[in-house]
């Protein structure tokens, strides 16, 4: 299953207001993997993301999927590989009903109208989201946003899922809920999140990113619980490793 | 506070399309089609003409019967715009001022004619107008039109309108609330600080049309935005087009007030 290998090699990207964000990535991920990409705020992580399916393009070096390099020419291609949920559900749902927010991909895709459907239905089911087909996006619940948000690109089927702080703004029942839908996909993941705890639950590898470079790459259950590395990173331990007593929280 | 009150009126309309009566059920085309012919023969009247506009009030007293919208929720939008409609007719009274005798010993100068006419011609449309979304939802009128022929580029731009006029609006009320927040007395409610709040604004849309855009590309996108519910004409729509087309023909071409005020005093002398 080669297609679904990502990788990025010495990839560096300068925006045009001379602002170097990426200087010098190169990871591969392989099939059904599952990463979390952690760093401080304005350490390139958006940048790295809106690299998968190319909405920028490197100002050198190369990323592909496969066999697929990106290049302007193969966007396409690369977008049907890789989906990416970005983090406000609201720029992500722009058309009237959940329903045709869902079947615009696999529309533009070219599929046949039935094929849509029963795509639009099985993913709107495996996010627990098929009662909401026929709604607005405007009257749905900050939960039911982005369950609805992530619906739209797995009914895509892409190779490689990835997501840009899936949990923010959502409660905890609703991130829970969210935890137990990711770990249920078997899709290759990529998720970049400050949610430690999310990361932990979901992703067995974890990258960390400083200044547009990758200082640490390794299994999460060891990068999250180094608390030298993560307070350098501007974050800190997980909760559920900080190991606090029960009772006031005080340690 | 008037400004959260627009806000959920605006919502309140979008819900009352949910609603699943015969009137809802009919193409969006064919309701488009004969809220169309309605505009045009309302418009078409003389300016001076007051009664025979009356027969058309049926059209939409029965859409809001039979599709089920709270009539008072109606006249309330339609009051809230008719500012705009006593501004284009409150002078003719002063302009026209030749008279008119309206009843047997009353006579009023032509312009307040004109006026009457204007404002009930405004009802009439605007009315009509409301009830077509209401009944509709905006999407279904987008896909109405785009299948009537109007291209693609004005269709998207209508669907992004309405998908985003409610965040933009919840954008705005956060702002202005944060803004309400913090001036006392109402000082920082003042014009330099509106305009100031609009350039925010603007630029945050700017900001997220970008943000929409990466999302739409994302996807798949290459100019058109495609539709999977394409509802195909059925006879009860041919029969709502047709009954109320010919409807209005007879009203605007048959002076039916007249004929029916002949008929009833007929009927009592």
């Amino acid at each position: 299953m080669s297609h679904h290998i990502l990788e990025f090699r010495d990839v560096r990207f300068r925006y045009p207001d001379g602002t170097e964000a990426l200087k010098g990535i190169s990871f591969l991920i392989t099939h059904g993997e599952s990463v979390g990409i952690v760093g401080a705020n304005g350490a390139g992580k958006s940048t790295l993301l809106l690299h998968m399916n190319g909405y920028l393009l490197p100002t050198s070096g190369d990323v592909t999927v496969g066999e697929i390099t990106l290049r302007k020419e193969t966007r396409p291609e690369f977008r049907r590989k890789v989906g990416v949920v970005f983090q406000n559900p609201d720029d992500q749902l722009f058309m009237p009903t959940v329903f045709d927010d869902v079947a615009f991909g696999p529309l533009n895709l070219g599929l046949p109208p039935d094929r849509v459907r029963e795509r639009v239905h099985e993913a709107l089911r495996r996010v627990n989201a098929l009662a909401l087909a026929d709604k607005p996006p405007h009257h749905l619940s900050g939960g039911q946003k982005s369950a609805v948000a992530i619906a739209t690109i797995i009914a895509m089927e892409p190779d490689i899922l990835v997501m840009d702080e899936p949990a923010s703004s959502l409660d905890p029942k609703s991130r829970r809920g969210l935890i137990g839908m990711l770990r249920s996909f078997s899709h290759s993941k990529i998720v970049a999140s400050h949610d430690l705890d999310l990361i932990l639950d979901v992703c067995q590898r974890c990258l960390v990113i400083r200044d547009g470079v990758i200082v640490a790459d390794g299994p999460a259950p060891e990068i999250l619980s180094d608390a030298v590395l993560l307070e350098e990173n501007n974050l800190e331990l997980p909760l559920t490793l900080q190991g606090r007593p029960p009772g006031n929280g005080r340690p | 506070m008037a400004f959260e009150a627009a806000y959920s009126d605006i919502g309140r309309l979008d819900r009352l399309s949910y609603g699943d009566t015969f009137i809802h059920r009919l193409d969006p085309r064919a309701k488009v089609v004969a809220t169309m012919l309605f505009v045009v023969a309302v418009v078409s009247f003389p300016k001076y003409e007051v009664l025979s506009l009356f027969p058309f009030f049926l059209f939409p007293v029965l859409m809001a019967a039979l599709g089920d919208i709270p009539a008072g929720f109606i006249a309330r939008k339609v009051a809230a715009v008719s500012p705009f409609a006593v501004f284009v007719g409150i002078f003719n009274p002063l302009f026209d001022p030749g008279t008119v005798a309206v009843a047997p010993g009353v006579s009023v100068s032509a312009g307040w004619v004109s006026f009457a006419s204007i404002l009930v011609k405004f009802t009439l449309t605007i009315s009509a107008a409301l009830l077509l979304i209401a009944t509709t939802s905006f999407p279904g009128i987008c896909r109405g039109i785009r299948r009537l022929g109007v291209p693609a580029l004005f269709v998207s731009q209508l669907l992004f309108l309405y998908r985003y006029l409610f965040v933009l609006m919840e954008e705005a009320m956060r702002v202005v609330r944060a803004r309400d927040m913090r001036s006392f007395g109402g000082r920082g409610t003042g014009v330099r600080v509106f305009t100031r709040i609009v350039g925010t604004l603007f630029l945050r849309t700017v900001e997220r049309a970008e943000r929409i855009y990466a999302a739409m590309l994302a996807r798949g996108f290459r100019g058109d935005v495609p539709s999977i519910r394409l509802e195909v004409l059925r006879p009860a729509d041919a029969v709502f087009v047709l009954a109320a087309g010919s409807f209005f023909a007879l009203c605007r071409l048959v002076p039916v007030t007249e004929t029916v005020g002949r008929l009833v005093r007929g009927i009592a002398l």
